[in-house]
């Protein structure tokens, strides 16, 4: 059973159509890149999948749990990092991980919030205030909280935009190893094509709200004519920017 | 309502209470200032009116600032714990879990209960210490009164909320308005007699008002109708269940307008 089933999902905002019929899985121990140029629908769907967006059409199930009717079941089996959303800034790093914790059913909370401070190097910031700490080691708590409850599907918005080179290298070894051990799926958006040939496992091209490409990022260029993927992704990107057609 | 998510809720806000003396000295700051003016305003006034007047302003006056501040200190509660989450951002990380509008709400209420606890207690010391207010005369009947008073309270703290996530953070000064707004028909100051014909009718409407008519028939005359003071109560218990379905349904509209995922955008929906 995929631990993600995405039907036919559309958000309309009055005229604007921000995401169009997209239909995706996401299988257990697999990592799908959500690609797309900016504006393009990632976040808006991301949105609907989290449950903070109700689609106009379509529906999310999760590990058999429709959002819409099961909210809180298929929410508690999630989890998400954003580059746009740290955690509370007036709260300790430890604060934050409790409480998220608790909301979540940790069990062992206590033993686990270390466990993920030490994953996460993050041990001599645990009684510091999430706010004066830097942007790569917010980026980090926001992780840390991402996987705390172990989830079965884990969300992640462009989640190595602030870090730099060694420690992106070594959370994408992470998040690898998250999906391989644990039977996770996950749904990752970047703009670092290179990351996603190393991390995912299929990507899904997005423009305009619909998708207009799937497959395993190594083979996508050789079978679309380019030679790399950032080139793949430029050539949609500027092809979706293209007037259409009156 | 889940009780574990509900405490994550309430233990956000101890964190925040514990850690910031700017956010505990407002508790019990505006309220000890209030009992201390109004305390020595209410004696002036007796010692103007003299014993002969037969009128005791201490328990007139200072006893109504008292209630209505415990009101207001209640809804404060409740929607100031609501802010911290729109000051810092934090609809997407705690929406985006399996947290529910009653877990949220459950929460709130739980700080407000806690925050307003402690501006009753530090109202009751220097009233009753310094200007001799016999609030412990009103025995067992203060239980009604403080029922009526608390969830009027939540019912505008939670009213406050739905405003401000439907309208946007520029709303946020509304917060701040709503009790000022319900204050004049409440009869907080003067009886509902004394009112024109068009907001004694409003203020049957205003569970407050029977907390203060009652407080001032007890002082008067020693006892209280109970009928009065029972349509207070389920008055107060209709209006607390509307609010509550009000967030319900501006939260509801929120998802559906991605305001909850972008809050700071005002112009989202």
């Amino acid at each position: 059973m995929p631990v993600l089933s995405v039907t036919g999902l559309s958000k309309r905002y009055g005229s604007v159509e921000a995401v169009r019929d997209v239909t995706f899985a996401v299988e257990p121990r697999e990592i799908v890149g959500l690609l797309g140029p900016n504006g393009a629908g990632k976040t808006t769907t991301i949105n609907m999948v989290l449950g903070v967006l109700e689609p106009s059409v379509g529906s999310v199930v999760i590990e058999g749990a429709d959002l819409a009717t099961h909210r809180a079941q298929a929410l508690a089996r999630t989890n998400f990092a954003a580059v746009y959303s740290s955690l509370p800034g007036n709260l300790t790093v430890y604060q934050n991980l409790r409480v998220f914790g608790l909301i979540y059913a940790v069990r062992n909370l206590r033993a686990r919030i270390e466990e993920s401070l030490s994953e996460f190097d993050l041990l001599r910031f645990r009684d510091v205030k999430c706010g004066v700490l830097s942007s790569g080691e917010q980026t980090r708590v926001a992780l840390a909280k991402a996987m705390l409850n172990r989830p079965h599907l884990l969300l992640l918005d462009e989640p190595t935009a602030s870090l730099d080179p060694s420690m992106a290298k070594d959370i994408r070894k992470r998040i690898r190893a998250f999906a391989d051990n644990g039977g996770s799926g996950v749904l990752w958006t970047s703009h670092n094509m290179y990351e996603v040939e190393e991390v995912c496992d299929r990507v899904l091209f997005i423009s305009k709200g619909r998708i207009l490409l799937e497959g395993d990022p190594r083979k996508l260029p050789g079978e679309n004519g380019a030679k790399t993927l950032e080139e793949l992704f430029i050539a949609l990107a500027r092809e979706s920017l293209a007037p259409e057609p009156t | 309502m889940n009780p574990q998510r509900t405490f994550a809720i309430a233990l956000r806000q101890y964190y925040l209470i514990r850690g910031s003396f700017a956010r505990f000295l407002p508790t019990f700051t505006w309220v000890a200032i209030d009992m201390i003016l109004w305390g020595f305003m209410s004696r002036y006034l007796d010692r103007l009116a003299g014993p002969s007047a037969g009128v005791h302003f201490v328990p007139l006056l200072l006893g109504a600032v008292l209630l209505w501040d415990f009101l207001v200190r209640v809804a404060h509660g409740v929607t100031v714990s609501f802010l911290e989450d729109l000051w810092a951002r934090n609809f997407l990380n705690f929406f985006a879990t399996p947290l529910t509008v009653s877990d949220y709400l459950g929460g709130l209420i739980i700080t407000a209960v806690a925050t307003s606890a402690i501006g009753l207690a530090v109202m009751l010391a220097l009233a009753t210490t310094i200007f001799g207010l016999p609030f412990f005369s009103f025995g067992l009947l203060a239980l009604p009164y403080l029922f009526i008073l608390f969830f009027s309270g939540i019912t505008l703290g939670i009213l406050g909320a739905a405003l401000v996530l439907r309208l946007g953070p520029a709303s946020e000064w509304f917060i701040w308005m709503i009790p000022a707004c319900v204050a004049p028909f409440s009869a907080v100051y003067y009886p509902m007699a004394s009112m024109p014909a068009w907001m004694r009718a409003v203020g049957y409407a205003v569970p407050p008002s029977y907390v203060f008519e009652g407080m001032r028939a007890s002082l008067a005359r020693g006892t209280v109708a109970p009928g009065p003071l029972a349509a207070g109560m389920a008055l107060v218990a209709a209006y607390t269940a509307l609010a509550w379905w009000c967030f319900q349904r501006t939260y509801r509209h929120a998802l559906r307008t991605g305001r909850i995922a972008r809050y700071s955008a005002e112009s989202v929906a």
